[in-house]
């Protein structure tokens, strides 16, 4: 009951006339972002981040993740007009979503993407609503030892859940690390790996590198693709939204499977791309129509879109309750957090009540406000992906600059957000992940210093993070996702044999 | 005028021919973390990477984080060498492709440059105008048009109404008759 009361008191703090408006520009400015190439959440966000320096926390903090939410909306738009997936997350809808639209069937696609992105948002802010004080509730009892377990925990599943080979994933950590680790060091005051070049004093910003590898990193690829666009004409009336709307409770039990996947990978760092994907295997496999995947199926759209909405919802559950972003996305808003002088964590729910609830609050209606604007302005949002790349692209470079300048009005930041758009390009194409990378550089510090503090705690000895049963299930549980790749690939040797 | 992009892009992909094999690629960057990962440890063993009276000194951390990079890139390294890598002989990109690529990259230096020396708003504008009209095929008025008008809104949305002040070039600042 104590939830439904903070929650109500959410609602009056976010339904201001000022904050529903900046709602509607969050949400507009998201889909926009999520159906350029080369801009989307997490460096969308990165970028207008400095023009929130002034605004109030709450309002801030509603604005951008409304861009998120538009951002989820508005990856779908372009995988099934024009089979370019505007979102790493949303490439499992161009599977079934683009034949839907060659078939005449896009307002039908359409209207069932986003009404499940729609239901796994819900699903996912309703579970943050009633856990997210539960956690943090539980973590006000951490003390170093335990947040560095579950830094590892985060770091760990990547490497036991990435897909691709553990060592890229684990080079692409310590690589975060390392650039993380680059200035002053925090709790002795010296100068880090910075190899007697004073502008480095101030180390590498993950927003910068977000900006980089997200935006000049992605421009890159699209233009590899060499981008003709032919898309589909998108007619959504109100007519074939009702029909599709009869069709969907049909498809119940994908849903709720799609929505327990997607909660489950964004909470645990795997995020909103592999929960897609995730989840259209398995509607697949289980679906009585499973063989006709790939031709245009309605359970096809809305397994991978209600996972991804879930999971990236939900990847802002550990953010708010343990200060730990579950998603790329969720660093960039953690990063703001800090810069308007807030600190991230358990503190936040008793400290912030106005702040972590009128949050809340805002995600029911920010998704709400998405759904209908998505709804009623598709043929708007594809017209914007018949401009030609050639304008396109000079001008999103152009916005990255400006926003990786922004980040601490330093004209070597422009140089690095070049670096890193090259590295991201080389990374994407090798597979070496990008989002444990990203996490390491923002939490690098962080999980630095609990270590180090966990260490004066116990003189250096490791016996601290098996010292009680919390702190030792949890590095427990972190050592067998480490060594996952391992152990399934003896589970799988030792089955050959016997 | 919509044509001529397409027309312009399949003339440049039309090369499919690899430029670069996935291997190679592999190996110049485990090869490259291989390098990083050993100036970590180095740098920060050098800084002292053991424990001190008072607690693990500051290059405790980074040192075994360096060692990690270099032993996941050597590995990555001698899987590569050893021919393991997954598609190794398939291609990292195609000439058509690296063209494409280049032909946004180099410019994208290019404008980076410009904006050290002249600042943010006269390079943009020159860079969005060069862009359009050198890889977009438009007629000079419009690029010209569209790259002023960019870069008149971007003045107008940080100089004027966030009072956010961007980077005006440390060679020459061409705003500076307008008092900016």
């Amino acid at each position: 009951m104590e939830e439904i009361n903070a929650l109500l008191h959410g609602f009056s703090v976010a339904l201001t006339p000022v904050n529903l408006g900046l709602m509607f520009v969050g949400v507009t400015l998201g889909i926009i972002i999520g159906v350029l190439p080369g801009l989307g959440g997490a460096n969308g966000i990165a970028i207008l981040l400095p023009l929130t320096f002034t605004m109030q926390p709450t309002s801030a903090i509603i604005m951008l993740s409304c861009i998120y939410w538009g951002a989820l909306f508005g990856g779908a738009i372009t995988s099934v007009l024009f089979n370019i997936p505007g979102e790493p997350w949303s490439v499992a809808t161009t599977f079934d979503g683009y034949p839907m639209a060659q078939q005449g069937r896009a307002g039908e696609a359409l209207t069932a993407a986003f009404t499940s992105s729609f239901v796994g948002a819900l699903v996912a802010v309703v579970m943050i609503t009633f856990l997210a004080p539960l956690v943090a509730k539980f973590a006000l009892k951490f003390g170093p030892p335990e947040f560095f377990s579950v830094y590892f925990l985060t770091f760990c599943s990547f490497i036991g859940m990435g897909k691709g080979q553990a060592f890229k994933t684990l080079a692409a950590m310590m690589l975060g690390f390392a650039l993380a680790a680059v200035g002053m060091d925090t709790v002795t005051g010296q100068l880090r790996l910075n190899f007697g070049w004073h502008e480095l004093l101030r180390g590498f910003d993950f927003l910068v590198a977000v900006i980089g590898l997200f935006g000049i990193g992605e421009i890159l690829l699209s233009m590899e693709e060499g981008l003709s666009f032919s898309g589909n004409n998108a007619k959504i009336n109100f007519k074939v939204v009702v029909e599709t709307w009869r069709k969907l409770p049909r498809y119940w039990m994908t849903s709720i499977r799609s929505c327990v996947i997607g909660c489950w990978m964004g909470i645990t760092p795997g995020g909103a791309t592999p929960a897609s994907f995730m989840s259209y295997g398995v509607a697949k496999r289980l679906s009585p129509q499973g063989s006709k995947f790939g031709t245009g199926q309605l359970e096809g759209v809305i397994a991978p879109e209600t996972a991804a909405h879930a999971a990236g919802t939900s990847a802002l559950l550990p953010m708010l309750a343990l200060g730990i972003p579950g998603s790329p996305t969720a660093a960039v808003l953690l990063g703001g957090l800090l810069i308007w002088g807030l600190q991230p964590g358990p503190l936040l729910f008793i400290e912030k009540k106005d702040f972590v609830w009128g949050l809340i609050a805002s995600m029911y209606l920010g998704n709400l406000a998405g759904l209908i604007i998505v709804l009623t302005c598709v043929p708007l949002f594809a017209a914007i992906l018949r401009i030609p790349f050639s304008i396109i692209a000079p001008i999103i470079v152009v916005i990255c600059a400006i926003g990786a300048f922004t980040v601490h009005n330093a004209m070597l930041d422009i140089w690095f957000m070049m670096m890193f758009g090259v590295m991201g390009y080389v990374f994407k194409k090798l597979d070496y992940p990008m989002a444990p990378m990203v996490l390491a550089l923002v939490l690098g510090d962080r999980a630095e210093d609990s270590f180090r503090q966990s260490m004066l705690i116990s003189q250096g000895s490791m016996d601290v993070f098996f010292s009680n049963g919390l702190v030792g299930t949890i590095m427990g549980l972190s050592l067998m996702l480490l060594f996952w790749p391992l152990i399934s690939k003896l589970m799988a040797l030792c089955g050959r044999r016997g | 005028m919509f044509l001529s992009w397409p027309f312009f892009m399949s003339k440049l992909r039309s090369d499919d021919s690899a430029a670069v094999t996935n291997r190679t690629m592999e190996i110049v960057v485990s090869a490259t973390l291989l390098v990083i990962g050993l100036v970590v440890a180095w740098d920060s063993w050098r800084l002292g990477a053991r424990w001190a009276e008072d607690g693990p000194e500051s290059g405790y951390f980074p040192f075994y984080v360096g060692m990690i990079i270099a032993v996941s890139g050597g590995t990555i390294l001698w899987q590569a060498l050893r021919g393991m890598t997954p598609n190794g002989r398939g291609t990292f990109v195609e000439r058509g492709q690296l063209r494409l690529v280049l032909s946004v990259l180099v410019p994208a230096i290019v404008y980076v440059i410009a904006i050290q020396a002249f600042g943010i708003y006269l390079a943009s504008a020159v860079y969005i105008a060069g862009f359009m009209a050198w890889l977009g095929h438009y007629s000079w008025l419009k690029s010209v048009t569209l790259g002023v008008a960019t870069s008149a809104a971007v003045f107008m949305l940080f100089e004027v109404w966030f009072q956010v002040s961007l980077f005006k070039g440390s060679l020459y600042n061409p705003l500076a008759v307008f008092g900016y």
